[in-house]
């Protein structure tokens, strides 16, 4: 049921308006090879366009919790700041270490963004706005999201440095073991809305946002899904893959210039990535604000883009993550993985059996309330 | 034309890094080289339309296997040193030995690539009949087999932690 609402600023028009055009002009094959490589480039730039922002906003709201200042010198608020940055780290000499696996220590930078790059395929960024619609969607980001940690394996051993490859045995380990917690709670969550797709997904939640239709189980299973994807951009209280004070930089300290870049790119991005998925599941995705029955306030709501929409609901939870991030000490290693194995995995796999009952049951917002 | 090229490269890859995986003198570069074989085939699933096995090859062989390798190399081998090449004897043999189920498994395949070739659909497979297949009693569904092995797999589980916990 596509409603009829209008909606204005859609960038679905742009892109279809590009294929009629590309039709028109050009036989299939090279129309087909055109927008592959339109796409790729969007999602490249979106790609780094993205990480920048998050770098300058990631300096700024950390700098309001230490009640600094932050970046305030290059631009006005410093907003040329992170480009400065970028800039720098592009013209930086890449070292050549003596005694490395030369090979292993350069594949192991290309694993993480390879990793990161591969999750931007499925994410719903608007309204038609998606590279590929997967009917397994939420299979497919946990299976390609895990092939980062690969890259830290490699990055710590090939390194030959005993600090860099405690930092990568603790990465390792927390990343197994959280990945399992992010992916029972993505699965309670594919239980209540009956399907991988995650395109379907945002449109099953189009008057009730999934975390509110599962009330219960899928509140429980939304915190999990924050800590465990917190856990695993091994970002905030569970930096200790990285914890400057012990290990220097962990895996990542022999890097250097563009090399660190693709690690630094990628754990900024992976937050981003966690975010979105959260969003998409939890949180309605691009889907605007509905109300059955409401038609002025639904066209309202249309008259704002769906991307922007996404991309608020991301910000909010990117800043929630760096709330956390600024407010918890560092875990030591065995809280951490006793978090992970003695309470987090045994709620999930209750949690998902709660669910489960609540389906079975009808109890469900949804259910209950008709619409 | 697009999907013959994307098949060749991918089967230049696997048959390209499985003898390089073979050949390598190092561990760790040997788990790598394997790594890249099964995501490559991964990839000839993905283009089979097989979604649902291209993700989980990927998961359960490069995000759960290849971590255990190569975690289990680095706690147990000196990853970094070459290993000494086998005596010609064990060489000759295991050539014997390869080139006997290369032909074993070249005739099983030759023989029945009709009929495989008819059981493989175009069209994408809703993971739901995937489900329903594995999860349901009825013919042609799956669901005995699918919990002897969950319990082989508990009792793997069972077995190792009292090896691991003897003391």
């Amino acid at each position: 049921m596509i409603l009829n609402y209008s909606q204005p600023l859609e960038l679905s028009k742009l892109t279809s308006w590009i294929d009629t055009a590309l039709q028109s002009a050009l036989p299939g094959f090279w129309v087909l090879f055109i927008e592959l490589l339109l796409v790729g480039i969007a999602l490249l730039a979106a790609y780094a366009v993205i990480a920048i922002i998050l770098i300058y906003v990631e300096r700024k709201v950390t700098a309001f919790f230490q009640a600094r200042v932050g970046p305030n010198r290059v631009g006005k608020y410093g907003i040329f700041q992170t480009i400065a940055d970028v800039l720098k780290i592009l013209i930086k000499e890449i070292i050549q270490i003596n005694r490395v696996d030369k090979f292993l220590f350069f594949t192991a930078p290309f694993f993480m963004v390879v990793a990161s790059m591969l999750t931007f395929g499925v994410i719903p960024f608007g309204q038609g706005l998606q590279a590929i619609d997967f009917n397994i969607g939420v299979l497919y980001v946990t299976a390609v999201s895990s092939l980062g940690i690969i890259g830290v394996l490699l990055a710590g051993w090939s390194s030959n440095n005993k600090y860099s490859m405690i930092g990568a045995m603790r990465s390792g380990a927390q990343f197994v073991s959280y990945e399992l917690s992010a992916g029972f709670a993505l699965m309670t969550m594919v239980v209540l809305s009956g399907t991988m797709q995650l395109g379907e997904m945002v449109e099953t939640q189009r008057y009730c946002w999934n975390i509110f239709n599962g009330h219960l189980a899928s509140l429980v299973a939304f915190v999990i899904y924050l800590i465990s994807g917190h856990a695993e951009t091994n970002r905030g209280p569970f930096d200790l893959p990285e914890a400057e004070s012990e290990l220097t930089a962990g895996y990542h300290t022999e890097y250097s210039g563009l090399q660190f870049g693709f690690f630094y790119l990628a754990e900024y991005l992976n937050m981003f990535i966690i975010a979105a998925i959260a969003a998409t599941v939890f949180l309605g995705g691009w889907m605007p604000v509905q109300i059955w029955g409401w038609d002025a306030f639904n066209q309202l709501m249309w008259y704002i883009p769906s991307y922007v929409w996404f991309f608020g609901k991301v910000g909010v939870l990117i800043f929630f993550s760096l709330w956390v991030r600024w407010s918890f000490p560092r875990l030591r290693i065995d809280q951490l993985l006793n978090l992970e194995w003695k309470y987090l995995l045994p709620i999930n796999l209750v949690n998902i059996l709660i669910m489960v009952l609540i389906v079975l049951s009808g109890l469900t917002l949804t259910d209950i309330f008709g619409k | 034309m697009a999907e013959q090229i994307i098949f060749y490269i991918l089967a230049a890859i696997i048959a390209v890094f499985s003898v390089m995986a073979v050949t390598s003198t190092r561990l760790i570069r040997s788990a790598l080289y394997l790594l890249f074989v099964l995501l490559a085939t991964a990839g000839l699933y993905l283009l089979l339309g097989y979604h649902y096995l291209f993700a989980v090859q990927t998961a359960v062989y490069a995000g759960g296997i290849m971590v255990l390798f190569i975690f289990a190399i680095l706690l147990t081998q000196k990853p970094g040193e070459r290993i000494t090449p086998e005596p010609l004897k064990q060489r000759v043999l295991a050539i014997v030995l390869s080139v006997a189920g290369i032909a074993f498994c070249g005739h099983i395949v030759y023989y029945n690539f009709n009929r495989v070739y008819s059981f493989v659909k175009e069209a994408e497979l809703p993971t739901k009949q995937l489900g329903m297949t594995l999860m349901g009693t009825e013919k042609f569904q799956y669901l005995l087999p699918f919990e002897s092995i969950s319990i082989l797999l508990l009792a793997c589980i069972v077995g190792a932690i009292m090896i691991a916990r003897k003391r």
